[in-house]
């Protein structure tokens, strides 16, 4: 039995210790806003938050997860993804949609440290995130737009 | 009350004819059916006067919208049209997946066959839903007619209520949906004009972005059923190979392994949960027996393409004598272009919920041929097509891979749970995708050309080289002609320019290696070829690239008004910082036309990088310019992924790539800015998932031959100029 925090809640999981957290959060837990893109750590589909910072699902091992605390994209709260949010909605950012989870996790974590980030520290932040449909360009206006959201 | 009553069984819809699309459908609801598409309403309370639009009692008006949404935004821009004609707000307008159906929701451009796929849900759809729109709002304004005992004529339908003007009555469409149900379905009604449209070409918002940044869109992967157990299968490394034996006893010691067993393409390992299916899966032992594609190399392929390319071809076009201008041409050039096969790799991997019961089999899945796979999963289950209920879910992108005749990944899904008798989710890992095959072809092309002492081209011979992608499928009869297949030339044998004598001729080899469209179909290499080429022309002519253009398309009006709206927003032949280089591209694809301007910068070591790419696009009248522009951007980031990384190579018949480190795709870093410009218009509308992946290539080939004097013609061009 491996016990560990999501979104706030205690859960524990009996599952083979090598299993990513990944497929925990899907198959076990069934939040599935988390995605599956390439299993290696290569696309960010699967960034979540452990213990408040930005990391790849599919390659943690739920073993090492006991005690921590995981937010994933049901599950964050505040005033950055409130903003990043709006903003998203205010440039319909997403398209398939289907890494954009993952790029709000990650957005979110960026802004939660740097909130005035410039195109630079954005593409550096946000280079481990894939988008196939590349909605890069807007994901880049999208957190211009939610830092000054939150600095006025 | 009823649903629908008899009147309603009537062809009400002929929508492809006014499309200048050659084929005419009608349709016809009876209540069986109608039944059937209410199911998550009450029955018998709904108003639905056709197969896209219901309205219940408590107002809410449901879409069903036919395609499949991919990113590409139908969910957006088909509920648009019928917001349009039946005065609802855009806030009020709901969206759902139709049922598959063949005899509702055919693809009335390339049908028959419920499917996505050609840039043409828009094109198919413009007239269907606006008419589907207007007949919903005038039959509500019959109902308030006859509860008022005044004339329809009289009354104006207004943001979701039937209004008389007259005494200043209303009623909410809510109001009058029982009403509405039980009046006959008008043959004729009126589409608004342009001039009237409040939602067509404006402002409004996607219908899907709040579910995609909550987490709680569900795509095909989320899915989870009770009992439901995961599949993941073993096929071979090379294409063709046959499954000599197998051993599943470490397999099925895995926990969680639950059955293992043989299936057309491999072995199947069904386990509780995806990393137990994984796990066992690595379990396995195998061995394969070597297939024809065994011994294929990405070298071997293009050594026999080159020997190919020595001989004449089935003839795509033949104006004049191009081999009789080009002896006598003051100038001659000549080049060779290479493109590489090419995986979709969708954001989602393929995967595919099946549940075979007594009753039929249901299917969840992002389905992008639903009719298709409705009819090829009825087969290997040994039923009725009807008994296939498909489900279709948001896709995390396709770019064609989904749009498979053979319904691959959909067969083999339903046959694994049939053996099972549980719901399974038969899952692809993103190995599995790469090396999966349905590839974008690789294509050999070569070019001659020559010009007169005016630096005119006088002829234009262009012989391509690769594989039928529709060769062997259900679309062979339609799309194949005199030995050329369209999808290969497409592109090439429609070059627009005014070249007198113009010859294209086709090789299509067969090889073992499985292929499909992929976004943009021909144009994806056509276009590359031909840009970079007439580029190479411009230059031998010493013309301006665009000047040289220009003077070329003078016939075609929409190459032109492109050409010129990007040349004249990217300010084409304004200085640029040194090592700066600007290129362009012109192409119709999908019968949208498309323009790039492209700048790039390059460093004195030859690394490179694209800056800047200015986009023009005619597509018709723009239904969701957003969406439009939306659709230019993302063409040009997957255009440009192809054009500087992406590769599938073979090696001893085995895919080198296997995951997004060496299958390499466009990153954030990567992602130039763009502009993108619609020309006005009031043409239908035109497809605009596609078109904006041909230019994009050419563009910034010729933008790198501006910069440095390289002309490179082979992809993928990687970030350096050597
Ligand atoms: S699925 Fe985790 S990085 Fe791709
Ligand atoms: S929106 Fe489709 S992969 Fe990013």
């Amino acid at each position: 039995m491996i016990h560990f925090t999501v979104n706030g809640k205690p859960h524990s999981v009996d599952v083979p210790k090598d299993t990513p957290l990944l497929w925990v959060l899907r198959d076990h837990l069934r939040l599935t806003g988390t995605k599956f893109g390439c299993g290696e750590s290569f696309c960010g589909a699967c960034t979540v938050h452990i213990d408040g910072k930005p990391a790849k699902a599919c390659s943690v091992e739920v073993g090492g997860m006991a005690g921590k605390s995981v937010t994933t994209i049901e599950g964050i709260q505040g005033a950055v993804i409130e903003a990043l949010r709006a903003t998203w909605a205010e440039l319909d950012v997403p398209q398939c949609g289907y890494c954009h989870s993952g790029q709000l996790m990650r957005a979110a974590a960026l802004l939660a440290g740097n909130p005035k980030p410039s195109d630079e520290q954005i593409d550096t932040a946000m280079n481990g995130n894939l988008c196939r449909c590349a909605t890069y360009q807007r994901i880049r206006d999208g957190i211009h737009a939610a830092a000054q959201r939150l600095s006025a | 009350m009823n649903t629908l009553q008899d009147p309603a069984r009537r062809d009400f819809i002929k929508a492809g004819a006014a499309l200048g699309a050659g084929l005419t459908l009608g349709f016809h609801l009876n209540s069986a059916r109608a039944a059937k598409l209410s199911l998550p309403t009450p029955a018998g309370e709904a108003f639905a006067p056709n197969a896209f639009i219901r309205i219940t009692p408590d107002g809410a008006v449901t879409v069903l919208v036919k395609h499949l949404e991919m990113g590409q935004g139908v969910n957006t821009g088909l509920p648009a049209l019928v917001a349009e004609e039946l005065e609802v707000p855009w806030k009020d307008i709901r969206v759902e997946s139709a049922p598959a159906d063949h005899t509702l929701y055919n693809n009335l451009l390339w049908g028959p066959m419920q499917g996505t796929g050609g840039s043409t849900a828009m094109a198919n759809s413009y007239a269907q839903l606006r008419k589907a729109g207007a007949t919903a709002r005038e039959m509500l304004k019959e109902a308030a007619a006859q509860s008022w005992k005044v004339d329809r004529a009289g009354l104006k339908a207004e943001a979701g209520f039937v209004i008389d003007p007259a005494s200043g009555r209303r009623l909410s469409y809510g109001q009058l949906a029982q009403a509405a149900a039980l009046l006959e379905v008008p043959d004729q009604v009126e589409l608004k004009a342009a001039k009237d449209f409040k939602v067509i070409g404006k402002g409004f918002k996607r219908t899907d972005t709040q579910a995609k940044s909550d987490g709680s869109a569900l795509f095909g992967l989320d899915l989870y059923l009770d009992g439901m157990l995961t599949a993941v299968v073993a096929r071979p490394a090379r294409f063709g190979d046959k499954l000599k034996s197998f051993n599943t006893d470490k397999a099925l010691a895995v926990p969680g392994v639950k059955a293992v067993f043989a299936t057309p393409a491999g072995v199947a390992v069904v386990a509780t949960d995806t990393w137990s299916a994984i796990k066992g899966r690595e379990a396995l032992t195998l061995e394969w027996e070597p297939g024809p594609g065994a011994g294929l190399s990405t070298e071997s392929i293009f050594a026999s393409y080159r020997d190919l390319a020595k001989k004449p071809g089935a003839v795509a076009r033949d104006d004049g004598d191009a081999t009789k201008a080009l002896a006598g041409a003051a100038k001659k050039i000549g080049a060779e272009f290479e493109v590489p096969y090419l995986a979709h790799a969708p954001m989602e991997p393929l995967n595919c919920v099946a549940h075979v019961k007594e009753d039929g089999c249901d299917i969840w899945t992002g389905d992008q041929f639903q009719t298709g796979d409705q009819r090829n999963a009825a087969q290997v289950l040994g039923i009725a097509p009807e008994k296939v209920r498909i489900h279709t879910m948001f896709a995390g992108g396709s770019f064609g891979r989904r749009a498979n005749t053979q319904s691959d990944y959909i067969v083999e899904g339903v046959a694994i749970a049939k053996r099972m008798g549980v719901p399974v989710k038969t899952m692809w890992t993103r190995e599995d995708d790469i090396h999966g095959g349905f590839y974008r072809p690789c294509y050999l092309h070569t070019l001659e050309a020559g010009l007169d002492d005016k630096g005119h081209p006088v002829a234009w011979k262009h012989r391509i080289v690769g594989q039928s992608i529709v060769a062997g499928t259900s679309f062979e009869g339609g799309m194949v002609k005199n030995g050329v297949d369209h999808t290969s030339v497409e592109g090439a044998s429609s070059l627009p320019y005014a070249i007198a004598n113009l010859h294209v001729d086709l090789h299509s080899p067969k090889l073992p290696v499985p292929v499909l469209w992929w976004r943009s179909v021909g144009s994806t290499h056509t276009a590359f070829a031909t840009e970079v080429f007439l580029d190479e022309l411009a230059h031998a002519a010493g013309a301006d690239p665009v000047e040289f253009r220009r003077k070329l398309l003078k016939e075609h009006p929409r190459h032109l008004g492109v050409l010129n709206l990007a040349a004249d927003k990217a300010g084409w032949g304004k200085p640029l910082p040194t090592g700066w280089g600007r290129g362009v591209a012109v192409h119709e694809s999908f019968n949208s036309y498309v323009a790039e301007v492209v700048e790039v910068s390059v460093k004195p070591d030859g690394e490179f990088k694209v800056e800047r790419v200015v986009c023009a696009v005619d597509c018709g009248i723009a239904v969701t310019p957003d969406v439009v522009k939306a659709q230019m951007e993302g063409g040009i980031g997957f255009g440009l992924a192809a054009a500087l990384h992406s590769a599938v190579t073979l090696k001893d018949g085995r895919a080198v790539q296997s995951n997004f480190d060496d299958y390499r795709v466009l990153r954030m870093k990567e992602m130039p800015r763009v502009e993108v410009h619609i020309v006005a218009s009031e043409a239908p509308p035109t497809g605009v998932g596609e078109p904006g992946v041909p230019p994009i290539a050419p563009a910034v080939t010729n933008a790198l031959f501006a910069a440095t004097g390289k002309r490179l013609r082979k992809l993928p061009l990687g970030t350096k100029v050597v």
